[in-house]
């Protein structure tokens, strides 16, 4: 009935065509409309709430499976609107009372949709994470196998080890002032940068440690010119490896409360 | 009738100098997860998880910690359950 008819909204942009979103599946393999008000349109997908209500969502994004079609299907939607138009990107798990739940939604959050919409216009969102290079320190397989030696056997290893823990200091200080580097250097070509949490080896599944996690908001016509200045940062610090993700909707800059410039 | 028709490039690139990265990749779903869940326009829904947003990305990143556990300490397609 009408108290189970549920909105699903992925973004809020200036206008959606209906052809934007043909063929495009949303949550639940439904199908993507949209909603205007105010100016603005959201994409939207209608869902049951008993599937999408509190209790039953917060159970599913446990489930990991569940989570990741989901987050998937939430970016597509996403995309296939910011194909053609500057979008915001509502955050998963965005649900309203049915279309005019979110036409009420639009209403009231215009002035703020329009700004931040203002923003993101003809940029992109990069994203950079930079990895502290594990390398075997020459100095500690230099000292080889331990033998006793003056002092002995305790005095020798305590020596070696003293070495080794400066030399893997060393390493992660050439990597955080490399990472400051990288950060300085593209916030330059950015219009506003955001520091993310660095995701820990847990999530990463990678045995190098993460040090920077940043985003940049870069005018479309600087994309190329940000590429290479990753590229150059690379070659430039061999003690971190950089990866460059993206191009992404802009995520990270998409505030609707607080905006903010760069960063 | 193989190989006749590759997939069409149905997504335009955002402009010709941009790098392209991702497109036509699939995005790892660490990446996607910190932005869908850690960014991204947060109003207040009507329907809304009652916990804080913060919990929110905990219990997914927990969901998804442990899946990457699960991938590293049992091989592929090793259905058994730990217990």
């Amino acid at each position: 009935m009408a108290d189970d008819a549920g909105a699903w909204v992925y973004a809020v942009a200036g206008g959606i065509q209906r052809e934007w979103l043909d063929g495009v599946s949303g949550v639940a393999a439904g199908s993507v409309h949209s909603v205007a008000a105010a100016g603005l349109a959201a994409a939207v997908t209608a869902v049951n709430l008993a599937e999408f209500g509190e209790e039953a969502l917060r159970d599913r994004l446990e489930d990991l499976s569940w989570l990741e079609t989901t987050a998937r299907s939430h970016h597509s939607v996403i995309e296939a609107v910011g194909l053609h138009a500057p979008v915001v990107p509502l955050r998963l798990a965005t649900i309203y009372h049915g279309d005019a739940g979110v036409a009420a939604m639009l209403a009231e959050r215009r002035e703020a949709f329009a700004a931040t919409l203002g923003r993101v216009a003809a940029r992109t969102e990069w994203g950079v994470k930079v990895y502290q290079v594990a390398r075997p320190d020459p100095r500690a397989s230099a000292a080889g196998p331990v033998r006793p030696a003056a002092g002995g056997a305790g005095a020798a290893y305590l020596r070696r080890r003293r070495m080794e823990l400066s030399a893997s200091d060393d390493s992660r200080r050439a990597a955080a002032a490399g990472a400051e580097n990288v950060h300085a250097e593209l916030r330059l070509l950015a219009a506003a940068s955001q520091l993310r949490p660095p995701q820990g080896p847990q999530l990463t599944g990678k045995a190098a440690a993460m040090i920077l996690n940043a985003a940049y908001l870069v005018d479309d016509e600087r994309s190329g010119a940000f590429a290479v200045a990753v590229e150059n940062l690379a070659a430039r610090h061999p003690g971190v490896r950089i990866e460059l993700t993206g191009p992404w909707p802009a995520y990270s800059f998409a505030t609707v409360d607080e905006p903010e410039t760069a960063g | 009738m193989t190989g006749a028709a590759a997939p069409r490039q149905t997504v335009p690139p955002p402009s010709d100098a941009a790098p392209q990265v991702a497109r036509g990749q699939r995005i790892a779903l660490v990446d996607l997860l910190d932005r869908v869940l850690g960014s991204g326009v947060v109003v207040v829904g009507e329907v809304r998880l009652s916990i804080a947003d913060v919990d929110l990305v905990t219990i997914s990143l927990r969901a998804l910690i442990s899946s990457v556990s699960t991938a590293f300490g049992a091989g592929p397609g090793d259905r058994d359950t730990p217990p």
